[in-house]
């Protein structure tokens, strides 16, 4: 236990308010934990100086990987020797999240034992995060962690760890076994994952449903979101169950469609299936009376990003649908066509999405072989990047013959 | 006949001290850089990742971090206290 606690009076006001604090738990982990003690004291000098007191990057790492480990060293050693190394390890998470508790136990005693016993769970791409070793602490950390069975995410500019929803293992809405696709993406690109081949990160991430658990169509460059072809299944009698019980099916359900697809009478609930987004509002509201279609998969999209360099990006369609059963295959053979593109035209520390709003969106499908199509048009009339000659144009349909009408 | 993975390496161990200090190199900059001298069909893209990979595994090149991941010699962190 430390002789001297450090005075922490700015650090002291997060622990204020109903909320959890981080402080509060570093400072638990310092009634054991020298290195807790240290980071509390670094911290504070911190908050006071305004200004970060750590080193970020370097050469760490375990033998044969670039990522992983990200290096981190105090510039104030001299006063809090015991994170004068504190340096952040990844690891792969279990496709969606599922753990042991025996496993969770050992995970927290290898890392009592060779770090500061501290961890996110988990950060924002899905690894867990132990935060806090020292150089010489990192190959017995990786020897224990692959004895348990676990493998180093991905940092730096490598295909990072991929993440995925709970899917099929516990949710009825998934289109597609997410965890598998997960998994089977996770073991096919290990190469990508541990030594960095690209010009910045690529992220995958796998959610079974449009309500996008893992917020893909935020933060993954290649977005593999569940969804259905044919009509949403409906139970008329659930429904009106659901009425009864008093739920405003014309205002809870029915005014927050998006593209008003759906009318009620007060007794049967209509949808017009061709003008639904499947945006999931409806079936969220009535769970036990609407139901994904029957004929499922996945549209892929491409390019979004958090804000780091430029600004945060939506993922845009690149391919509007893939059936279940041949998702892992387009993956596979879309994914070399999009990395051949990007390390050949990439910049350094240009993610895929940025490097298609500075090439174009037809430059890039060019290159990769796929042809424009309608759905990857986020806003009709809006979007510069993709223009239709006039003879590609579909003649308007006869009245009721139930095709969309082309603009 | 095409070039072997090794002489590739050596080609790219060069090519990283050579240009140690002045600027860092990605592995797609040594693949680009290799297949410029030795030719598409003699030097793939699988090629080198071979010829990275036995870089890295051997010890004679690490991977770095200073915004993105470089390769670079292995050498005592600039960054790391006394």
């Amino acid at each position: 236990m430390p002789d001297e606690k450090k005075k922490t009076p700015l650090l002291d006001e997060l622990e204020k308010g109903p909320w959890p604090s981080f402080v509060k738990d570093i400072k638990a982990a310092a009634e054991t934990q020298p290195m807790a003690e240290d980071l509390l004291g670094q911290l504070e000098l911190s908050y006071k100086d305004k200004i970060s007191h750590w080193k970020h990057g370097g050469i760490v790492g375990v033998m044969g990987y670039g990522g992983g480990v990200i290096g981190r060293y105090s510039d104030v050693p001299e006063q809090f020797p015991n994170v004068s190394h504190f340096h952040t390890m990844r690891v792969n998470m279990p496709s969606g999240w599922f753990y042991t508790s025996d496993v969770l136990r050992k995970i927290c005693d290898i890392w009592e034992k060779h770090g500061s016993g501290l961890f996110n769970f988990h950060g924002s791409t899905g690894d867990i995060i132990l935060l806090g070793t020292k150089t010489d602490e990192l190959e017995p950390t990786f020897s224990e962690l692959t004895h348990l069975g676990f493998d180093l995410g991905g940092s730096g500019s490598v295909m990072r760890t991929p993440s995925a929803c709970v899917g099929k293992a516990r949710c009825e809405w998934a289109c597609y076994d997410t965890m598998g696709m997960c998994n089977e993406i996770t073991h096919t690109y290990q190469d990508e994952l541990h030594r960095p081949p690209f010009p910045y990160k690529f992220k995958f991430k796998f959610s079974g449903c449009p309500n996008d658990c893992v917020a893909s169509i935020a933060r993954a460059d290649l977005s593999i979101i569940g969804t259905w072809k044919d009509d949403i299944q409906q139970d008329d009698a659930a429904v009106a169950q659901y009425a009864a019980d008093g739920v405003d099916i014309q205002k809870d359900v029915c005014d927050h469609c998006p593209t008003k697809c759906m009318s009620w009478d007060g007794k049967q609930l209509k949808i017009n299936n061709r003008e639904c987004v499947r945006c999931m509002h409806c079936i969220n509201v009535l769970p036990k009376a609407l139901r994904p279609g029957k004929e499922k998969g996945a549209t892929v999209l491409i390019g979004a990003k958090a804000p780091i360099l430029q600004g945060a990006q939506l993922s845009s369609v690149l391919i509007p649908f893939v059936p279940a059963d041949e998702i892992l295959d387009t993956l596979k053979e879309l994914v070399s066509r999009i990395w051949d593109f990007w390390g050949e035209y990439g910049n350094n520390r240009e993610r895929v999405g940025e490097l298609i709003q500075r090439m174009g969106m037809a430059t890039f499908l060019d290159a990769i072989g796929l042809d424009p199509v309608p759905e990857m048009v986020s806003a009709p009339r809006d979007n510069p990047y993709i223009f239709f000659r006039k003879e590609d144009e579909v003649p308007e349909p006869e009245e009721g013959a139930g095709e969309p009408k082309q603009k | 006949m095409a070039v072997s993975v090794e002489t590739i390496a050596e080609e790219m161990y060069k090519m990283v001290v050579e240009y140690l200090g002045k600027k860092n190199l990605k592995s797609t900059d040594l693949t680009k850089a290799m297949i410029a001298k030795f030719g598409e069909a003699e030097c793939t893209k699988d090629d080198c990742k071979h010829a990275i990979r036995q870089l890295i595994d051997s010890g004679r090149c690490v991977y770095s971090y200073f915004g993105g991941s470089f390769i670079t010699i292995p050498h005592k962190e600039g960054a790391a206290p006394e």
